[in-house]
């Protein structure tokens, strides 16, 4: 049986785990991105929304796999967004070990709510 | 300005703000998309996109030590976040809709808002109150590590708090920033909670609220990685920073420098905004 402390330091290594590992991916992009780009303009006087590539998610890993430092960055960014869902998963689980039925429901919703952002926002 | 160049003004300037953000409680994200709009003329949907991102970031890095330390409450943030994720929704559609300017304007409200806020003497909850039925049956109590041993509270005043979350997580879509004083204010004083309770489940329920509107940020391509990522980087080593020497600073004047700043801040978005040249 897992206790209530237990499922709290899970909780917190998840979320230091998921934001060292996004810093990092994000340092690495930007290092590739600098040597790349650093001498280019730097230009957000004007909004013109990202490229395509970098606005879904499965475009953007694809790129990043091809060394596109943007799209490694964009990596990065992605999984610092997945991190906080990652612990609303976690507490669905949590909550239903626990037998705690109206709590599974309620972080289920805060899921749904989440998932629909990211896949259908 | 090459991007280089621009890159290292821009981590510099967020380190600063992570920094100033975690000493005082209001986060980065206040200073961060000011300075990038103002300062380096960039535009507010870039700017607010850059600093959700570190709102994400600094959440989840600072939760990870306060969940450890037994007073935020789990059961009541995952409760509230119902009402904070669906007005994050709201608030980031409302951002894909709005002119810079609107934005500018509305953000300078809340800068100036929040001063107040921070600046104010809250009054403490009344003890006496009789408790929320619905708190009850939610469960939205539990006990926090005092002095005198473990103390017991529960929750009252369940839907207005529902409500002003629901507001907290519109203005955090809406502005990118993490509406952490709003959320502490539906807790604190709407539910009467324990202050320390409210502030710790507060930076608990940041991360998880800021989720909800990356999602729509992204596929808008508000989230520029060249500029998000000295932005986050900056941010994030900022407040680890902050909250290192936070238990040795000594904070009131600082506060209230802080608080003129923003107030200045705030006049400066709404006058740029009127302005056009936001």
């Amino acid at each position: 049986m897992i206790t209530d402390r237990q499922v709290e330091q899970s909780i917190a290594f998840l979320l230091r785990a998921g934001v060292l590992l996004a810093a990092s991916v994000v340092l690495f992009g930007g290092i590739l991105y600098l040597a790349h780009r650093g001498s280019m303009h730097a230009d957000y006087h004007v909004f013109r929304g990202e490229p395509t590539d970098l606005k879904k998610p499965s475009l953007t890993i694809r790129d990043a796999f091809s060394g596109s430092p943007e799209a490694i960055i964009e990596l990065g960014l992605l999984l610092l967004i997945l991190t906080p869902i990652a612990r609303v998963v976690f507490s669905v689980i949590a909550f239903a070990r626990e037998r705690d039925f109206l709590y599974v429901i309620l972080t289920l919703v805060v899921l749904a709510v989440l998932l629909y952002s990211l896949l259908a926002g | 300005m090459d991007i280089t160049l621009f890159t290292a003004i821009v981590f510099f300037g967020s380190v600063l703000a992570g920094f100033l953000g975690a000493l005082t409680g209001l986060g980065g994200g206040v200073v961060i998309v000011p300075l990038l709009t103002l300062v380096f003329g960039v535009d507010i949907r870039y700017a607010i996109g850059a600093s959700l991102v570190s709102v994400i970031a600094t959440s989840s890095g600072a939760a990870a030590a306060y969940v450890r330390e037994g007073f935020s409450n789990i059961r009541i943030g995952m409760f509230l976040e119902i009402a904070t994720t669906l007005g994050a929704l709201l608030g980031a559609y409302l951002a894909t809709r709005l002119h810079s300017g609107t934005l500018g304007i509305v953000f300078g409200v809340v800068l100036l808002v929040s001063a107040y806020f921070s600046a104010r003497q809250q009054p403490h909850p009344d003890p006496t109150e009789q408790p929320d039925p619905l708190a009850h049956r939610l469960k939205l109590e539990g006990s926090y590590p005092a002095l005198q041993g473990e103390k017991q509270y529960h929750a009252r005043n369940v839907p207005l708090g529902f409500s002003v979350m629901f507001g907290a997580g519109t203005l955090s879509g809406l502005l990118g920033i993490g509406s952490g004083a709003m959320k502490v204010l539906a807790m604190d004083q709407a539910m009467k909670l324990p202050f320390k309770v409210s502030t710790t489940t507060s930076n608990f329920m940041i991360g998880v609220t800021a989720a909800a509107s990356a999602g729509i940020y992204l596929s808008r391509g508000f989230l520029d990685p060249g500029l998000a990522m000295p932005v986050m980087l900056g941010v994030l080593s900022g407040s680890m920073l902050g909250a290192a020497v936070l238990v040795r600073a000594r904070t009131r004047y600082l506060r209230i420098v802080f608080g003129l700043v923003i107030v200045a801040l705030g006049i400066e978005m709404i006058f740029n905004s009127i302005k056009g040249r936001l």
